[in-house]
């Protein structure tokens, strides 16, 4: 067995969507000037509502739907804590996350009477699309095909955002906000109602990034099933200096990352360690980062006087 | 000719609080209406109520005979009014275009057409004859620049009335004299000006109708041609102004030394380069120049906040190089920061903390490192009386004070210890006229006991009415040293724009 070959790459391209979206999510609330640390309870919220949408309808079409809505829910609650009741983005965010995670042990018990992890064999996951035409491209075809549709989506997503945000009118002004919220207060832009859009579109990403994981690879559920990958997206947002296309290419990292650790436990490397090796590379990252992703509004502001 | 725009009987209550007082303004198309008044007079919330940003608790608002109500700034704007604030509402990361036209930005399916919203930009440059780069950055441009960006945007939108709020005050005096330009050529243009200040000069330059406010309430309102500075500045206040006390003849010994002093800075050229400087006991050094022309990192390097590569700083003898700030000021440095919240006070403290600040070390104030408050307290209350400072009580946050009175407070701290040496920077920005009376009164005392001091000042006037000498810095360098009675505004200028006493250079050499 070799460390590195196509399936690494393609397993790579399936992991990377669930950081890819979240990072996306969390980019846009980024932009709007919340910094949402609540990316990783927004993932837990999609993973949940898709497996309780999936297992009472029997549809995936609807699982999806309902992992989208789980994460829109949770947003909002998110959006009201910092937006209207002005509450510290960090600490409710924080709080968010522990709020899911508890939200979802208790709902697993409450509705499937499991503890641990939910699974059932009647349950379907997403289906693995074959795209024509990219399955023949050399190389490319055999990375690209046979992923689930929210593999692609959210590479897609990236795009879409990227010419939303820096080719239209909407996202040049939520760009604004980010930047200087008073000013763009000051200008009559509709702040608040572009705060709440961007994190409910986060919301939105995030319950995708979770249903991918809970529908996408295994089709079950198991508690605190994120594992971090939130705040993993987190550090792939600000490696990547809130900037789509920077995304896509610093959660590819992270993917490539996740799939060698699994890759690495069948050269009998103990899990721990293999386990270890994203977050590794978060923290090598954090070097990288120093003043990017974030920029505070103070800046380029006349000072006090 | 009826008026384009009325405000009658406006009042403005907080709580018990009376900010606005009935007052009323009357404004004609082409004219240009200065409001004037101290700090706290009124002259913000009358214009945050026409902006919308404010509702009044009663009167009416006027506009082109109709009367109108404004629920916030995108009725006002709407309605045209626009409105250019003292702090610059600007996205420094944002192209100039960009930051003209954010909000009505010209579109095509809901894309941001940014080569045809540069175009409109250039256009409305050229009409109004307001120049500016529509492709730079605006954190890249200077405070002027920034400055025509906002006007610009206001035009952008649409505005017949346009408000300008204390416009004058970051700009350096060439940029000033641009400015008025402006405001004249868009009042000959049929556009009408607010402009709110308490530089009177200014007014009697610009405006054709002066409205005056004190304590929230019209204390004059005349045309321009009927009045003068000392009318209007009689009103404002509410008394006559006073002469500054007569200067005494001083033949002190040098206290303040600098010798060749060198700061390299980020860039190629050297912040400080090779600056030689003495201020003598009884003495007041002025210092001019053009804003970020090193002196910033002169009075930094004085009391000790950045260090310096090579040279000598000598107090009374008493080598600086090298030490701690806290050494600077025992040996006899104080210190007016020319940013009172960055250097001068911690927002979140409360007055009487603000107050001993820096002197907490002082034995009266603290026993085995306990600070005793009952001995500053009966001294931070004598300050607060003489400077007639405006708090609700010393347990007060520092940051709810009004800038004003946050200044007044940090001065007296700075002149309280009577300390032997005395950096001002800006020592009166901000602050109203009646106030800066007295500080500039303080100062002037604090030379005739001997002491030195060295005055940074954007402001020309307060340089040539306080100091001794003036020392013109350009470009990290003291290009030249005046005496008082030599210096005059015009000079100062060409030597702040880098020209030699040859005056021919002047034009080419002043950027704005």
């Amino acid at each position: 067995m070799e460390l590195f070959d196509y399936s690494l790459f393609a397993s790579a391209i399936r992991m990377v969507s669930p950081i890819l979206l979240a990072a996306l999510g969390g980019a846009l609330c980024a932009r709007v000037g919340i910094f949402n640390v609540g990316l990783e309870g927004l993932i837990l919220a999609g993973a949940f509502s898709a497996i309780v949408g999936n297992y009472y309808s029997g549809s995936v079409i609807v699982a999806v739907l309902t992992g989208a809505f789980g994460g829109v829910l949770v947003s909002l609650l998110f959006g009201l804590a910092t937006i209207k009741f002005k509450a510290n983005p960090i600490v409710a965010g924080i709080a968010i996350n522990f709020l899911v995670l508890g939200l979802t042990t208790f709902g697993l018990r409450a509705i499937f009477q499991v503890k641990g992890a939910f699974y059932d064999k009647d349950m379907n996951g997403l289906p693995k699309w074959d795209l024509p035409l990219i399955e023949n491209i050399p190389v490319i075809g055999k990375l690209l095909y046979g992923h689930s549709p929210l593999v692609y989506m959210a590479f897609f997503a990236a795009i879409l955002l990227y010419i939303f945000l820096f080719k239209t009118v909407v996202g040049f002004r939520i760009l604004a906000v980010g930047k200087n919220e008073a000013a763009a207060r000051s200008l009559g832009l509709k702040v608040t109602v572009l705060q709440y859009g961007a994190i409910v579109a986060s919301g939105v990403l995030c319950g995708l990034a979770g249903t991918q994981l809970s529908l996408g690879q295994v089709t079950m559920f198991t508690e605190g099933m994120t594992a971090g990958r939130g705040f993993i997206a987190l550090v792939a947002m600000m490696l990547g200096g809130s900037h789509p296309i920077g995304i896509i290419g610093s959660s590819l990292l992270f993917g490539l990352m996740d799939a060698m650790s699994i890759r690495l436990q069948g050269f009998s490397m103990p899990t721990q360690f293999t386990a270890m090796l994203p977050y590794v590379i978060t923290i090598i990252a954090m070097f990288f980062l120093k003043d990017r992703g974030l920029e505070s509004q103070a800046s380029g502001q006349q000072s006090s006087r | 000719m009826t008026y384009r725009l009325e405000m009658k009987e406006m009042t403005k209550k907080y709580g018990d609080f009376l900010a606005n007082d009935g007052i009323s303004i009357q404004l004609k198309k082409g004219e240009v209406l200065a409001i004037v008044g101290e700090n706290g007079a009124g002259k913000t919330t009358l214009m945050r109520m026409l902006y919308g940003l404010e509702q009044p608790t009663s009167g009416e608002i006027i506009l082109n005979g109709k009367q109108a109500q404004f629920y916030g700034p995108q009725d006002a704007i709407e309605q045209g009014i626009g409105m250019v604030h003292q702090h610059f509402m600007l996205f420094s990361d944002f192209t100039v275009t960009e930051n003209i036209v954010i909000g009505h930005e010209p579109m095509k399916n809901g894309f941001f057409n940014r080569k045809m919203a540069a175009e409109q930009v250039q256009k409305l440059s050229d009409q109004y004859k307001i120049q500016v780069d529509p492709s730079k950055k605006a954190g890249d441009c200077s405070v002027g620049e920034q400055q025509r960006i906002e006007i610009l945007k206001v035009l952008y939108q649409g505005a017949e009335i346009i408000i300008l709020d204390e416009p004058t005050a970051v700009l350096t005096p060439f940029e000033v004299e641009e400015l008025l330009k402006t405001i004249r050529y868009l009042a000959d243009q049929g556009k009408s000006i607010i402009l709110i200040t308490h530089k009177l000069p200014e007014v009697m330059k610009v405006a054709d109708h002066v409205t005056v406010l004190r304590n929230g309430r019209v204390t004059g309102n005349v045309r321009k041609v009927d009045t003068s500075i000392d009318q209007l500045a009689t009103m404002m206040v509410g008394r006559e102004l006073q002469q500054l006390s007569e200067r005494n003849q001083h033949n002190g010994e040098p206290l303040l030394e600098l010798e060749a002093v060198s700061i390299k800075g980020k860039s190629s050229k050297p912040v400080l380069d090779q600056l030689s400087l003495t201020v003598h006991r009884g003495e007041i050094v002025g210092v001019a120049g053009v804003s970020g022309n090193g002196q910033s990192e002169l009075i930094q390097a004085i009391s000790g906040l950045i260090s310096v590569d090579q040279g000598d700083i000598r107090l009374d003898g008493t080598k600086l190089m090298g030490k701690s700030v806290a050494f600077r000021r025992n040996v006899g440095l104080a210190h007016i920061p020319e940013d009172r919240y960055l250097w001068g006070a911690a927002k979140e403290a409360t007055i009487e903390e603000t107050g001993v600040m820096g002197y907490h070390n002082k034995k009266d104030f603290n026993k085995y490192s306990f600070i005793l408050k009952s001995s500053f307290q009966e001294v931070v209350k004598t300050w607060i009386d003489r400077f007639e400072i405006k708090v609700k009580s010393l347990d007060d946050k520092s940051g709810n004070l009004s800038g004003g009175n946050l200044q007044k407070l940090i001065v007296a701290r700075e002149l309280g210890f009577e300390t032997d040496f005395l950096i001002a920077a800006e020592p009166t920005r901000g602050v109203d006229i009646g106030a800066m009376e007295y500080i500039h009164e303080a100062i002037l005392e604090k030379r005739n006991r001997g002491d030195g001091i060295l005055l940074v000042s954007s402001e020309l006037s307060e340089i040539l009415l306080l100091s001794d000498r003036i020392a013109v810095m350009f470009e990290g360098k003291i290009v030249d040293v005046l005496d008082r009675q030599d210096a005059t505004e015009e000079r100062l200028s060409v030597l702040m724009a880098g020209g030699k006493e040859d005056e021919s250079s002047t034009k080419n050499t002043t950027t704005a």
